[in-house]
């Protein structure tokens, strides 16, 4: 089980990390993809090229079964060096960042959002802002944005993944309500399909809270920082007012508390125990093999009179490190394998499990972003898409979420609380931008 | 090992060898089987320790050789951030639970199976079992078993069957959560206690208990003047323990208030704080995280000193 706001995309991390919670058992029986790595072995893998180059390349665990054969594959493809893959259960997050410390780094390894601001500032990381230039355009804008930091890019964007909100659009047309399209429809709609046997909306064991807490900045009109990142941008009536919303929602009974997992398995939404649930993409063919055809999808709808609709996404990129032996080599392989193998992106977003490939032009590609609620998942990303701030850093998120539930759990005034975050944020704020 | 046990044939010179060696080699044993123990305590406890302190005073994210000095900022930090200072009050409130109870039901249970005659391996073996119980995994079951806020959580399923609503055990909103944390740990660690008592217990001598008896005491009388005097040595190293655990307290809380993303501001004891702050989401703010650690051995320092010194001064009244 993981950690700070600052992971809460982690995505198919999240269900890796969740395994305990059987999150991801045999969810994807199209993932039997033999592994075509020479030989056969089941160890790290690597091809046999004629250089005699070889990379280390990290990734976390992927959930989903056949994704460590199919990256292994791609490294097995690739000629020019030999690429050795080493697959990362457990905390990945705090793995690599232990292990950049040491003299013996990874050459090539993802990072959430293409790298972190202590991994930048500290020098971890290749610029890899000219072998992305050319091909920039290609990439979804939304997360190209997120991954430039100060007209830098560190990390080529593997794959999109993102959470949104599910419901039954058979059990919303029997209570006579329409999909919802504002927060307020969100509430009404959720205690309309309430019964005794079925919660009305469902998005975590937190009332929300963990989840949902950053989405409500953006959900009421607002960014989290200001453009020079330099304060917290969201401290005015429209979010103190999205926050009472949802402390309404929060104590009246179309608000399920508790069900049989969290917001980011599909479990609760698949065992029928709530009509709408907030999840993740990656639930997605769990939830379509439940259902079928009885699943909608909707972003976060837009609170108050500023609102606008929101969903977070995150993508790991592709990063090279600074301190590696091959610097050249490994920025070579991952150019290869993240912007010019698009079958193997295709594959990579598409087979096993739903994720959403990071260049716009290969979404089309991906069949089960084909039709149906994965291309309106596609769609959001660009049309609504929002991702923590890089500077949102593990410390403030904590101290944001800690004010979210004192607002919404213990009904606390939103300003007082608000003035407590706004200190922390402001110290940490100075602190990180050096 | 071979070295050391060989014995130093004939020694060339005798007088400053024999010496270090001692009398049939027992420095040399001394060395043999203390430096492994001693260097691991120096290179994982204590090296760690002194670095932490040294990281205190830096800006140190991402390195373990900063540069940049701070002085006290990250103590300051800490000590304004009211979530710290929370915890704080956090363990306070566990340790005023978990503490006595568990020192009531170990020495209880040890005061019952040691008079027991039938089964006594039994009875002692089945308390000490969850012992062994990793923290995690009783987390695990508590949270999704008993404790799961869920209509079909084991004790809701049963609540349920009386037309009571589902109870948000550890959701927050209210206290529950105590419930479920206080009863895993009383649970898990009840028997290690219990297993120290009963030593405490095989130490008294039956004698004092044949004069006392001689004298007509019996039942409560024995336990209130006898017993309870006689353990007080194990109860100072009990409580001692249980203190210093309570302090430590993080898988229970983590395993099972967390979620991925977060934690919630409520049943967060110190530990998982600093976790947070420092190291949460794969970040490592090792300035931060150093100061915390200074901060949190310190108190508890001086709990054992305070402790040392109130029993001692008892002793002396």
């Amino acid at each position: 089980m993981q950690i700070s706001r600052r992971t809460v995309f982690i995505a198919g991390g999240s269900l890796a990390a969740a395994a305990t919670l059987a999150a991801c058992g045999s969810n994807n029986p199209l993932a039997s993809t033999p592994p075509a790595s020479p030989g056969g072995s089941t160890g790290p893998s690597g091809s046999a090229p004629a250089s005699d180059v070889t990379l280390q390349q990290w990734y976390h665990e992927y959930g989903e079964p056949g994704v460590k054969e199919a990256v292994e594959r791609y490294a097995a493809a690739y000629t020019a060096a030999k690429v050795e893959v080493k697959w990362t259960p457990g905390d990945y997050a705090s793995i690599l960042a232990a292990q950049l410390l040491t003299a013996n780094v990874p050459d090539v390894f993802e990072v959430e959002q293409g790298g972190s601001l202590d991994m930048i500032r500290s020098g971890q990381l290749a610029d890899l802002t000219e072998l992305i230039a050319p091909v920039k355009d290609q990439f979804n804008p939304a997360v190209m944005k997120r991954f430039t930091f100060e007209d830098k890019v560190h990390g080529i964007p593997q794959t999109i993944d993102m959470q949104l909100l599910y419901y039954r659009p058979s059990l919303l047309q029997a209570a006579g309500v329409e999909p919802p399209t504002t927060f307020d429809a969100l509430v009404a709609a959720a205690n309309a399909v309430k019964t005794s046997d079925i919660g009305g909306f469902f998005a975590g064991n937190d009332g929300g809270i963990g989840v949902l807490g950053t989405i409500l900045i953006w959900a009421s009109g607002n960014e989290q920082l200001t453009e020079d990142r330099s304060a917290v941008a969201f401290l005015n009536d429209n979010f103190y007012a999205a926050l009472t919303a949802y402390r309404e929602f929060y104590t009246s009974p179309g608000l399920l508390q508790a069900a049989s997992a969290e917001w980011y398995d599909g479990a609760a939404f698949v065992n029928g125990e709530a009509a709408m649930q907030w999840g993740g993409l990656w639930s997605l063919p769990d939830i379509q093999k439940a259902w079928g055809d009885d699943v909608g999808v909707l972003p976060f709808p837009a609170i108050g009179s500023g609102g606008r609709p929101a969903v977070p996404f995150g993508a790991f990129g592709a990063c090279v490190a600074e301190k590696g032996k091959n610097v050249e080599a490994s920025k070579e392989f991952v150019k290869w394998l993240w912007i010019d193998q698009e079958e193997y992106q295709v594959d990579f977003s598409n087979s096993y499990g739903t994720h959403i490939p990071a260049k716009t032009a290969l979404v089309a590609k991906a069949d089960k972003l084909a039709e149906g609620p994965g291309k309106d998942a596609a769609d959001f990303v660009s049309e609504y898409g929002f991702a923590n701030d890089i500077m949102w850093s593990g410390a403030m998120g904590d101290a944001y979420n800690a004010a979210i539930s004192n607002v919404i759990k213990d009904g606390k005034d939103p300003k007082a609380e608000f003035a407590a975050f706004e200190e922390t944020a402001k110290a940490e704020l100075a602190k990180l931008q050096g | 090992m071979t070295d050391a046990a060989a014995p130093a044939q004939p020694s060339p010179s005798r007088g400053l060898w024999h010496r270090i060696r001692g009398r049939q080699g027992r420095n040399l044993w001394f060395a043999a089987f203390v430096a492994p123990f001693f260097l691991g305590l120096l290179i994982f406890v204590y090296v760690p320790i002194v670095w932490s302190a040294y990281l205190s005073f830096f800006e140190a994210r991402n390195t373990v050789t900063p540069t940049r000095f701070v002085g006290w900022a990250n103590y300051s930090y800490l000590l304004h951030d009211r979530l710290f200072l929370n915890s704080l009050v956090v363990f306070v409130a566990f340790a005023a639970f978990i503490v006595p109870l568990t020192y009531v039901c170990s020495l209880g249970l040890a005061l019952l199976l040691d008079k027991i005659t039938i089964g006594r391996a039994f009875f002692r073996s089945v308390f000490f079992i969850p012992t062994a119980v990793s923290y995690v995994i009783a987390a695990i079951i508590w949270r999704f078993g008993f404790f799961n806020g869920a209509r079909f959580g084991l004790i809701n399923s049963f609540l349920r069957q009386f037309g009571i609503d589902p109870v948000n055990w550890l959701g927050g909103g209210n206290n529950l959560y105590w419930i479920a944390l206080v009863t895993a740990r009383l649970w898990l660690q009840v028997g290690f206690y219990m297993i120290l008592f009963i030593a405490g217990l095989n130490k008294i001598p039956v004698e004092t208990y044949e004069a006392a008896a001689l004298d007509g005491a019996s039942g409560w009388r024995l336990l209130r003047w006898i017993t309870l005097p006689q353990l007080k040595a194990t109860s100072v190293a009990v409580i001692m323990l249980l203190l210093i655990n309570a302090f430590q307290a993080f898988d229970e809380f983590y395993n099972m208030l967390g979620s991925i993303g977060s934690y919630p501001p409520y049943g967060r004891p110190p530990l998982v704080h600093l976790f947070l702050v420092a190291l949460g989401g794969g970040q490592q703010d090792l300035g931060v995280g150093g100061a915390g650690t200074v901060i949190l051995t310190s108190i508890i320092v001086v709990f054992g000193i305070v402790q040392n010194w109130v029993l001692n001064r008892g002793e002396k009244a």
